[in-house]
């Protein structure tokens, strides 16, 4: 036992110390979200007047937690996307020689994007002052785990896509036809009402929109505004959630296993 | 005892037959080559053996595991050296080696001391934090190496270990090769198609198209091809031709502006030659058979071309002559 969380420990560290290694990958992954809700927030929330609700809640609110969503999901997808660079610079191959089950490597990397993706999202946390969005203590306890949960569910299916990906081609399809609609369709820009069928139909089979919902259920549960901002109940999110996260793990898990 | 008993090992992909029911054992402490050129099923072989491919049919037992049923016990008893880097360049030289030794659960206490150990072994102690990325192709393979040893390994698997090094490097990776055998004793698995580099082993299997065609030690194969050859320059052809062979009893031949002949121990008789034949001679050089010939010899190709062709007699000769 203690030799399999050993292993799962050791591709762990190698994620983190990757991570704090490379400067500007810390910049830009935190760069990213930041403009995203200094621009578009701004900009979109002067031109944009929420439509429904009290009125009392800022476009800027609603699109906040949505942008930390998003900063967890290209993160956790990028990190289980290296699993394709340790392939082609070999890396990959001292891993799978090594006395260990398979599963504790996409376990271990399923922990490291997450871990990393969470520091990138605590970073956003701290500008929620700013935002006018007061956090309490337990507050952030509980959007860290939820947190966590959406992160290792994204890395999890990071790690599925990549374990069949034999070069970094495919790599700009998956941002394409994978992230950039997970993101687009979470309800993290933009709420699921008052949109076609077919988009509805679409926003509820993404995974993404539960982790979002989850995120805005916990930031503003004192707010008069909630029942406004969240679509679902926090018990239906978690279900998802956590479904997803058991299923994709198990998926990169048997997709690990048949690497070669 | 054997320490790698390999039973009609075989694989095939599609259509392709890489080896072909390969059986052989390796010695404790043996230094164990196998030479052919690209495309021979050397790597393959290497790899079944390291469990990374399963074998079509067949198996192979090491260190008193089987490679198909145990293949986590394999994998603790080995080492591999692979010919492409798999180390993390990013990261630094000591943190290779941890990661390698918690992958494969050597102790703490254990790891610290068996990381200064190998190396100093391969003289990287003084750039062990430095990242991999800043290292020279020497310095990755000497690290490469160190790596494989963290574990105490019983078999090092060592594919194409000097491929692309130059000659200085590729002498101290012998240098610590030998040692770690002697010190360590340590079986060496390795492949390669340098026929100079093939001599260091205590045996060699030649492998051609997935069948090995040779195995014996580097002196028996390449008896197997004759004695030394000796080529002398003389001004007086006839006369020398005649006296060597009535002296000396040996058949000399004149393929051209020079004599040929061929003699068991060449380097003795040169100088035997020529005190018998004084200033009348320009030249003598003497040509020991290579691993080089015994290939030819046993497949019709030059190992060093790689692909077969109907002038490989011819550059046989060429070779001769030089």
């Amino acid at each position: 036992m203690t030799r399999l969380l050993k292993a799962v420990y050791t591709i762990w560290l190698r994620d983190v110390i990757r991570f704090y290694r490379e400067k500007t990958r810390i910049v830009g992954m935190l760069g990213q979200p930041l403009l995203y809700l200094l621009i578009m927030g701004t900009g979109l929330s002067s031109s944009f007047r929420m439509s429904w609700g009290p009125g009392e809640v800022s476009y800027l609110e609603f699109m906040y937690p949505g942008i930390i969503g998003m900063s967890v999901l290209f993160t956790s997808v990028f990190s289980a996307i290296s699993i394709v660079w340790d392939r082609e610079f070999g890396f990959l191959r001292e891993v799978l020689v090594a006395p260990v089950p398979r599963w504790t490597m996409a376990i271990g990397k399923a922990l490291g994007g997450s871990t990393i993706a969470m520091l990138q999202a605590s970073i956003l946390i701290l500008v929620a002052p700013f935002i006018g969005v007061k956090l309490g203590p337990v507050m952030i306890l509980q959007l860290l785990g939820m947190l966590f949960l959406i992160a290792f569910s994204l890395t999890s299916l990071g790690i599925t896509v990549a374990s069949k990906m034999e070069t970094m081609e495919g790599f700009q399809m998956i941002m394409n036809f994978l992230v950039m609609p997970l993101f687009f369709l979470s309800g993290a820009m933009f709420p699921l009402r008052n949109v076609p069928p077919w988009m509805e139909t679409l926003m509820r089979a993404d995974p993404l929109t539960y982790g979002v919902d989850a995120l805005r259920h916990i930031m503003y549960a004192a707010s008069p505004a909630r029942d406004f901002l969240v679509q679902f109940p926090l018990g239906t999110d978690l279900m998802v959630v956590t479904a997803m996260s058991l299923f994709f793990i198990t998926a990169g898990t048997l997709a690990f296993n048949r690497t070669e | 005892m054997n320490i790698i008993e390999v039973r009609q090992l075989h694989k095939t992909y599609k259509n392709l037959t890489a080896v072909e029911d390969v059986t052989f054992e390796v010695g404790e402490r043996e230094i164990f080559g196998f030479l052919g050129p690209n495309g021979a099923g050397k790597s393959t072989t290497i790899k079944m053996l390291a469990t990374l491919v399963r074998p079509t049919s067949g198996t192979a037992i090491i260190d008193g595991h089987d490679i198909v049923s145990q293949p986590n016990r394999v994998r603790q008893a080995i080492g591999l050296v692979f010919q492409e880097t798999t180390l993390d360049e990013r990261l630094t030289a000591a943190e290779n080696l941890s990661f390698h030794g918690m992958l494969y659960n050597v102790e703490k206490r254990t790891l610290a001391r068996r990381m200064a150990e190998v190396l100093e072994m391969v003289e990287l102690s003084d750039r062990k934090d430095a990242r991999v990325k800043t290292y020279s192709g020497g310095m990755k393979r000497r690290l490469e190496i160190a790596r494989g040893l963290i574990h105490y390994p019983r078999v090092l698997f060592l594919d194409e270990p000097t491929v692309g090094l130059d000659p200085q490097t590729r002498n101290r990776i012998w240098t610590y090769i030998r040692e770690l055998r002697d010190r360590e004793k340590l079986t060496i698995f390795m492949t390669t198609h340098y026929m100079d580099e093939a001599e260091h082993c205590d045996r060699i299997a030649i492998i051609d198209h997935g069948r090995i065609v040779a195995l014996d030690t580097p002196a028996n194969l390449k008896k197997m091809v004759g004695g030394d050859l000796i080529t002398l320059r003389t001004p007086f052809r006839k006369e020398v031709k005649r006296f060597v062979e009535e002296k000396f009893n040996l058949a000399v031949q004149e393929p051209g502006d020079y004599l040929l002949m061929e003699v068991a121990g060449g380097e003795s008789f040169i100088p035997v030659l020529a005190g018998e034949l004084g200033g009348r001679i320009h030249s003598i050089s003497l040509h020991r058979p290579t691993l080089d010939d015994v290939f030819l010899k046993l497949t019709g190709r030059d190992i060093r071309e790689e692909s077969a062709n109907g002038r490989g007699a011819l550059r046989s000769h060429m070779r001769w002559r030089r």
